[in-house]
């Protein structure tokens, strides 16, 4: 079939002769710029393949000659980081955690360190800052349910409560309703003297027979006043800071089929001189004893 | 859908006179046009799941309470979103085009018979939906874009085994002595989406009656695999297979020739000669080896300019018919398209350098460029491409409303601009909170704190994707009445009908 090459009558540009379906095509020689540029990008390309790692052979691989490696590179802007923190790291591992803040340069370089790791690690339970959320305490204020020392704080980020480790706290709670300890109406009777030790005693509540059942049943731990146990982890009622609620349901529902939170042992993740500096940190939010 | 007016098999298909280069006209051909309707119907169907998915999901990650358990969440639906949009959307708009560019370019009926055609049509809806439900429902290979457990990979083979018999059938039946240049990049698309499908979904089933699998590829190597597989369907899926397209509605909506026959030659060749190898730059600073990755980043520059060519074809064939972008809404679709084509494969090699990669990496910037192409360049050369389909195959002299498809030109717009402003913003402020370190080297921000930082711009994307299923709305309703408004009613009032123009053209 013979091609008819036409003229295109607009820019004089001969057409290639073909036809499809009604479309045609002009005969525009490669755009010089875009040619140029093009070279340009395959020069760029052929100047990387000889300057980093590009061809593989059959051992080994053209190493390039900046002899670049990504991983190198890491390894050593790690290494670089952790050498400018050992003059840190190390004394804060041999000092006992109740001396760092004496040293001030030392307790600085600590709270900076325990606020990323709080961050990175931590907030997701604990909230921006230790600002808690309903199952996981608040840890920017002065009511500790295992303690607020610093001591204490470095124990239970190390050993984690309920974690399974053999050091972790760890307490638990009866299941007073569905276990038949009690009966419904009985817990009903309890809840109103938490209520009670709340300071926001119930109209017409029978508060005899409710702390004879409280005595029996709950002060072993939470204590006859209701100011709750370190050593068991029980809360105190008058601190108002409550895990699951202050309300007179959530009592009930706590006392009938409790929660118990459960927090990691920090030991495996993290190194003692970041505990030590996360524990300083949580005590520097308000809160430490 | 006015059933009775195109009603019996003559009218399906379509009756054209062919006249050869020397005016003398010979044998009628008839061309399967029912099946390109069909097709032309599904992809406005998955276009509204696509755009709803993306808009949902894009509302969850600026609202979390949206996830609903178990089965919309994120996680279970967000696989659910590109395959409606790339495989549904995107999938529909290439069989059209492709079965009716080849026929007429080729003046040749579709290879295989009607049956085989519509096997085709209902087994890839079936394929689509499956895979979407199935996400739902929990299974899923998590490899990205093939996520479609094993059996749905088989069938998805087979299928796309047919499509590609009958395309190829319809081309050695063609009664032009060249192969037009739409066609060699439905060819290169369609072979390189089997290489990859095959490649991709190597993998050993636990059992021949349990739909759960293990891949074949090993840790480093199985991350290879995942990115030749994504890039190239990014590469021949939504830019071959699209350029095949833009070769020929703009030429045909802008009545001119193509501007450069060589520019077509030169960039088709280096353009799948070179995308193969860039997959590499999605794994920059990871367990793969170093020269990998200079591989993948050098390709991905000196991909730069092929891309380009096509961009230039595009845009230079206007020359001589710019004012048409003035009357005629669906071909500024498909230019504005071209333009978004020519940012995104800037922006993309620009990514794969390895610094600036240091930056954007696993930031809301690769999500933006991603969707600067899906929206700007593959959406946008879709709906110009329906937008000339849809009077052609109903025999219209135009669309309901022209008004409309403004509307829907503005409302897609400014849905693309908030996107990709939102997700650039959002991106470099992730990558640079990320990296920002303290006197001490500690890190400045936690991750979290990057999340929150985020919400406005998550809102403003989500904002985006309503414009676009708006706008996607307006053109499934100007669509429906296109099709059903009667030739005799007073809209199409002393315009000139399709049928005329088939036989002169």
């Amino acid at each position: 079939m013979a091609l008819k090459i036409e003229k295109d009558a607009l820019t004089g540009v001969e057409s290639t002769g073909h036809s499809w379906d009604g479309i045609q095509e002009l005969n525009n020689p490669l755009p010089t710029w875009w040619l140029f540029i093009w070279g340009v990008c395959i020069l760029v390309a052929l100047v990387q393949f000889v300057l980093y790692p590009s061809f593989p052979g059959l051992r080994t691989y053209w190493h390039g000659t900046t002899n670049y490696s990504s991983r190198v590179d890491a390894i050593k802007a790690v290494d670089e980081i952790q050498a400018s923190h050992a003059q840190y790291v190390t004394k804060i591992a041999a000092m006992p955690i109740t001396e760092i803040p004496k040293n001030k340069e030392l307790y600085d370089y600590a709270l900076l360190s325990g606020k990323v790791t709080f961050a990175n690690n931590c907030q997701p339970c604990h909230g921006v800052a230790g600002s808690g959320r309903p199952g996981f305490p608040v840890l920017a204020s002065d009511a500790w349910l295992w303690g607020g020392t610093l001591d204490a704080l470095q124990q239970t980020i190390t050993y984690g409560i309920r974690s399974g480790h053999p050091q972790a706290r760890d307490s638990q709670m009866p299941r007073f309703g569905a276990d038949g300890i009690l009966t419904p109406a009985q817990i009903n009777t309890v809840a109103e003297y938490v209520e009670f030790l709340e300071g926001k005693p119930r109209k017409g509540a029978d508060l005899v027979a409710a702390k004879q059942l409280f005595m029996d049943n709950c002060s072993a731990c939470h204590s006859p006043e209701g100011n709750g146990n370190r050593d068991v982890g029980a809360p105190r009622y008058h601190d108002r800071v409550f895990l699951y609620g202050p309300d007179y349901d959530s009592v009930v529902r706590q006392v009938t089929n409790p929660r118990m939170g459960v927090m990691p042992a920090w030991t495996y993740r993290l190194d003692t001189p970041t505990i030590k500096s996360v524990a300083l940190y949580v005590h520097s939010l308000g809160g430490g004893e | 859908m006015g059933r009775t007016d195109r009603g019996d098999t003559e009218m399906a298909s379509s009756a054209a006179t062919a006249m050869l280069d020397d005016g003398s006209v010979v044998n009628k051909v008839f061309y399967n046009e029912a099946i390109v309707r069909k097709f032309v119907i599904a992809a406005i169907v998955w276009s509204i799941i696509a755009f709803g998915l993306g808009t949902y999901l894009g509302s969850e990650l600026a609202y979390p309470q949206l996830n609903i358990a178990p089965y919309f969440n994120f996680g279970r639906l967000r696989p659910a979103h590109p395959t409606a949009a790339v495989f549904g959307f995107g999938g529909n708009v290439l069989f059209a085009t492709s079965f009716y560019i080849v026929q007429r370019t080729s003046r040749a009926r579709l290879f295989g018979g009607r049956a085989w055609a519509d096997f085709v049509f209902w087994a890839y809806q079936l394929q689509v939906a499956n895979m979407c439900v199935s996400y739902l429902l929990g299974f899923s290979k998590s490899q990205e874009y093939a996520e479609g457990e094993w059996h749905l990979d088989l069938w998805l083979a087979v299928i796309w085994l047919s499509y590609m018999t009958i395309f190829i059938g319809t081309l050695t039946r063609r009664k032009e002595p060249h192969i037009y240049v739409a066609n060699w990049f439905f060819i290169a698309y369609m072979s390189m989406i089997l290489i990859l499908h095959v490649g991709r979904n190597l993998c050993i089933p636990i059992s021949p009656f349990r739909a759960k699998s293990y891949s074949l590829f090993p840790g480093v190597q199985d991350a290879m695999i995942q990115w030749w597989y994504g890039h190239n369907v990014v590469g021949f899926f939504l830019t071959a297979g699209f350029l095949g397209i833009m070769y020929y509605f703009i030429p045909k909506a802008a009545g001119r020739p193509v501007y450069s026959y060589r520019l077509s030659i030169v960039h088709f060749w280096s353009l799948v000669f070179l995308y193969v190898w860039v997959g590499a730059h999605h794994l920059h600073f990871t367990a793969l080896p170093d020269w990998t990755q200079t591989l993948g980043m050098a390709f991905s520059i000196m991909l730069w300019m092929p891309s380009w060519g096509g961009m230039i074809n595009g845009i230079m064939t206007l020359s001589g018919a710019w004012d048409k972008l003035r009357s005629d809404p669906g071909l500024r679709f498909s230019v504005t398209a071209v333009a978004f084509y020519g940012m995104s494969t800037f922006e993309g090699p620009l990514m794969a350098v390895r610094d600036v990669n240091a930056l954007s990496h696993y930031t809301d910037w690769t999500v933006g460029h991603v969707h600067s192409g899906a929206l700007g360049w593959v959406m946008l050369v879709s709906f110009g491409a329906l937008y000339y389909l849809i009077p052609a195959l109903w025999r219209k002299p135009g669309m309901y409303s022209t008004k409309l498809m403004e509307w829907h030109y503005w409302l897609a717009m400014t849905g693309i601009t908030l996107y990709i402003f939102a997700m650039w913003v959002a991106g470099i402020t992730q990558g640079l909170m990320w990296r920002a370190y303290d006197a001490h080297g500690f890190l400045q921000y936690s991750f979290v704190e990057s999340v929150a930082a985020m919400h406005p711009y998550y809102v403003a994307r989500a904002l985006g994707g309503l414009f676009i299923i708006t706008g996607a709305l307006m053109m499934a309703y100007n669509s429906y009445r296109t099709i059903t408004t009667p030739n005799e009613s007073a809209l199409w009032a002393g315009r000139r009908f399709a049928g005329a123009l088939a036989a002169g053209e």
